[in-house]
């Protein structure tokens, strides 16, 4: 079986987020960028699909700057057999990243699509969704155990109050959560492999997808500082201040 | 990365100031790319930032435990040791054909630093390993390479460096042990080892033991000292770990700090002998040790210096967290304390750190690439050039981040006031680990001596004028740009300064004989080093008055250099005046000083 494994350049985990004086946007000048934590999670299982025998090529896709290769080789490293960079500098939103990996998943007919839940720069949560609707495929998401039995893929889900397990027929999208397994370090050896391994540049166009954004980004700022907290007299006080000051009771 | 090393800092050492990627323009490293650089970092600081930082404290908690002539080691250690050889970190600066990498000398360091700053006590088994599996491959046969350094080069087996003994440290001329030629080739190894780094563990299939030894009868002092592999394990026809052979743990030694590189006293022969194999030629291992001994020196000093770094985030952090007293001008009590970042003497503090830290790791990272261009350098010319300059420097590269390393961390501690001293912060612990630095791989005592009694005097003081040419290239750089220029005619007086007095030294010597030429050669050589970490200082300081002119953003981080240059000439740089004055005279107030008199 092929695997698709889309990845994406987002701000690093690390780094404090500061907005640009102007409001506009983050700013991202000079700051340190990595694989989305999630579509490492993603590569990762991917690779160990191919290990266990179960699939047998893994490719990883970009949306994004030419810098985004970095993240590309990452994936090599770790494993990938071989990478696609869909070149864009615009801001993709969800919907133009789903209908652009259903146009790769049209030319490369995966039976598996694996990718991150969400990315921790706009904490989105839509694409693998989406694009399962698009492809007319399964959808498996927040996966945290993914096993092949027979012809399915069982998936196990973390939802509120448990686990629930799915069994998809093939093809399908799974979406990772964090607990699903921890990624490997990118070896020495490999990141020298990786080097070797093929890498397709396209753009948008190649694939007929139309990129514009939809939404109109009025103002960025940074969240409100945390106010201090008060103490209450007694369990009334309390049940009272819920009840009319924060209307959540 | 978490409050380990700056990975802007060292980008910014690798490429804006050293050129990393122009080395890829060689043949020899024709094979690696920025790209390769970038990720190998970045795998070492992911290894750095999730596996050996989290366990520092507990490998300094738990000291090894000497038990029945095994070590007993936290299960941590193996763990981080086994992820890094898995990381194939380990082959990254060895050649190609055998099974390494090829890595620049200088990108290796670069992960060097991170992973000494991350835990380098931990680490340190890999460094000597390296060591030996160089020493191997330098001088020894193709089968002592194929079967001693190969599994080195694969992490499989570790190395130790047993030049040390009880009565024999600084003065290994005096060493002991005995090697006697047996029928079959191999040597008979007998005799006490102290101070071995890694001498005994189970980190690893086999330990591969470069001892220094005598042939019995051979010439006295280091003409009689050869060079011997002796393993733990013999290795069988297969090359796999054989029988057992005659070395065994006497005993461990107890640190102050850099407790996770365990330190043992080791007993050659006490069974009846080791069997060890010479390696290269009788008579020839202290110098065979020591053809490695510039790269293992710079690697110590790497070490001291990103510990110094590590603590100087460590503070830095916590400057900006701790709030403590008011503005001096302001005289409200109501009003909130500030963080003691604000406080001009914590600054002082933290720029006194800046100073050293960043200073040594540019220092050595310098060194690094000197290494590099020595060994792809195209013409003679050059190439004797460099190897003057590592000569020279090397003393200065191992002492200097070795002095006023274990001196950031002492002021980390302040800044940290009293929870500085205590085991909940990592500062007091940083401390201790960076201590070990000024003792072993030579002692300052015995760099300083080798500084002024063979480095500056070598050649008729060709290597001094190896570096003259450097400094006075720096000097050109720094004419035109504003911001520096005043830094270059400090320092352009301060070097003629340091040069006119080595002269004027040198021209007493041969009246007032060598005891009284070296009776300060210590002094000498942390006055020689300030200048050079001066000289460091405005190479960065060009490379950053450079981007903020062509204004690349990030004026902060620039900004940051140019303020820390600034420091250094105007706090540390002074201090070499009283040195030189000192120095000058060839006083002997400490040389005359009677043992009665104490
Ligand atoms: C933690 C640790 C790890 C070590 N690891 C290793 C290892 O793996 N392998 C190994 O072989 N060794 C190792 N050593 C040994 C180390 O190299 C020695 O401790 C060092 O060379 C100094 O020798 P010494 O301790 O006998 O001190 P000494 O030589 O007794 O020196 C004591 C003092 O006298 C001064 N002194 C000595 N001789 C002179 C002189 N001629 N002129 C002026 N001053 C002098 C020294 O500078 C020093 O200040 C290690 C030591 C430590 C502490
Ligand atoms: C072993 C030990 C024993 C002790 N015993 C006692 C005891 O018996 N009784 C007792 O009451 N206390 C005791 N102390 C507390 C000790 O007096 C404090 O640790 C000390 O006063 C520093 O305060 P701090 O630790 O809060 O550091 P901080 O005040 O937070 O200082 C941190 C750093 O900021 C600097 N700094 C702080 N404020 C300013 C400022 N306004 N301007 C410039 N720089 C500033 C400091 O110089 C220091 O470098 C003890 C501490 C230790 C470690």
């Amino acid at each position: 079986m092929k695997v698709l494994v889309p990845v994406k350049r987002v701000i690093d985990y690390n780094v404090k987020v500061r907005v640009k004086p102007d409001q506009s946007d983050v700013d991202l000048a000079n700051v340190k960028m990595s694989m989305n934590p999630f579509d490492e999670i993603a590569v990762e299982e991917a690779v160990r699909l191919k290990e266990a025998g179960t699939a047998e090529e893994v490719i990883a896709v970009t949306i994004g700057p030419e810098k985004a290769q970095d993240q590309l080789r990452q994936a090599l490293a770790m494993g990938a057999d071989r990478a696609i960079l869909i070149e864009t500098t615009e801001t993709v939103e969800p919907l133009s990243v789903a209908k652009l990996l259903a146009k790769v998943c049209e030319e490369e007919s995966p039976q598996l699509v694996v990718m991150g839940k969400q990315a921790i720069d706009d904490d989105c949560n839509q694409t693998g969704q989406m694009l399962a609707a698009l492809m007319g495929w399964p959808q498996g998401t927040f996966a945290s155990a993914v096993t092949k039995e027979g012809d399915k893929l069982h998936v196990t889900r973390e939802i509120d109050g448990g686990l629930q397990t799915v069994a998809l027929n093939l093809p399908a999208v799974v979406t990772t959560d964090l607990r699903l397994n921890e990624p490997r370090y990118a070896s020495l050896p490999n990141i020298m492999k990786a080097k070797k391994k093929p890498l397709d540049k396209k753009s948008p166009s190649d694939y007929g997808v139309e990129i514009t954004a939809r939404l109109k980004t009025l103002k960025v700022t940074e969240p409100p500082k945390r106010e201090a907290g008060i103490k209450v007299g007694s369990v009334a006080d309390l049940v009272e201040k819920l009840k009319n000051e924060a209307g959540v009771l | 990365m978490p409050n380990i090393i700056s990975r802007r800092d060292l980008d910014f050492l690798l490429y804006e100031m050293l050129d990393a990627e122009s080395l890829t323009q060689k043949p020899l490293y024709a094979e690696h790319s920025r790209e390769v650089f970038d990720q190998i970092m970045e795998t070492a600081e992911k290894l750095g930032e999730n596996v050996f930082q989290p366990i520092a404290a507990l490998t300094d908690r738990e000291e090894p435990v000497f038990n029945n002539g095994r070590t007993i080691l936290p299960e941590e250690t193996k763990e981080a040791l086994d992820a890094y050889v898995e990381a194939g970190f380990p082959a990254m600066s060895f050649p190609e054909d055998l099974g390494g990498l090829q890595l620049p000398y200088l990108i290796s360091q670069g992960v060097g630093a991170t992973m000494g700053a991350a835990n380098g006590n931990v680490s340190g088994y890999m460094m000597l390993t390296g060591a030996a599996a160089r020493l191997i491959i330098a001088h020894g046969s193709d089968e002592q390479i194929a079967r001693f350094a190969t599994p080195m080069i694969e992490g499989r087996w570790f190395g130790t460096m047993c030049l040390s003994e009880p009565q024999a440290g600084s003065s290994l001329a005096d060493i002991r042990t005995k090697a006697e030629r047996r029928e079959d080739g191999t040597y008979k190894i007998t005799g006490n080892k102290m101070w071995i780094s890694g001498g005994e563990h189970d980190l690893s299939e086999n330990i591969v033991h470069m001892v220094l030894a005598k042939v019995p009868g051979g010439p006295a002092g280091v003409k009689g000292i050869s060079l011997y592999i002796v393993p733990k394990f013999i290795p069988d026809a297969d090359g796999n770990p054989g029988e057992r052979n005659d070395v065994v743990l006497a005993g461990l030694n107890h640190k102050m700090g850099n407790r996770a590189t365990v330190n043992t006293v080791l007993n050659f022969g006490d069974k009846g002998g080791a069997t060890g194999w010479l390696v290269g030629e009788e008579g020839m291992g202290l110098a065979a040790m020591f053809h490695m001994m510039n790269e293992a020196r710079i690697a110590v000093g790497l070490g001291a210096a990103s510990t110094a770094y590590t603590g100087y985030l460590h503070a830095l952090a916590y400057a900006k967290d701790r709030k403590q007293g008011r503005a001096l001008d302001d005289k409200n009590p109501e009003n909130p304390m500030v963080p003691i970042i604000e406080h001009a003497d914590v600054k002082r503090m933290l720029l006194q750190q800046k100073a050293y830290a960043e200073g040594a790791v540019a220092l050595c990272l310098t060194g690094a690439r000197m290494i590099d261009d020595e060994k792809t350098a195209e013409d003679e010319a050059e190439k004797a050039h460099l190897n003057l300059l590592l000569e020279l420097l090397t003393p200065v590269m191992k002492s200097w981040p070795s002095e006023f390393g274990p001196r950031a961390n002492d002021q980390a501690i302040q800044v940290h006031g009293g929870y500085g001293y205590t085991r909940d912060y990592p500062v007091e612990r940083l401390y201790r680990d960076n201590r070990l630095n000024p003792i072993h791989e030579g002692t300052k005592g015995i760099q300083g001596l080798d500084l002024l009694g063979r480095k500056v005097v070598m050649k008729e003081g060709a290597a001094m004028k190896a570096l003259d040419a450097e400094i006075r290239k720096t000097l050109d750089e720094a004419s035109g740009l504003e911001a520096v220029a005043a830094h270059a005619d400090t320092l352009k007086a301060y070097w003629e300064k340091l040069a006119a007095t080595t002269m004027q030294m040198a021209g007493q010597a041969a009246k007032a004989g060598p005891k009284a030429y070296l009776a300060n050669a210590t002094i000498y050589l942390d006055a020689f080093g300030h200048v050079v970490v001066a000289w460091i200082w405005l190479r960065q300081a060009i490379v950053a008055a450079r981007a903020m002119e062509a204004g690349t953003g990030e004026q902060n981080f620039y900004r940051g250099k140019l303020q820390a240059c600034r420091y250094f000439f105007a706090y540390e740089l002074p201090s070499v005046t009283p040195m030189l004055e000192l120095l000058a005279t060839l006083d002997t107030t400490c040389m005359e000083m009677d043992e009665a008199w104490f």
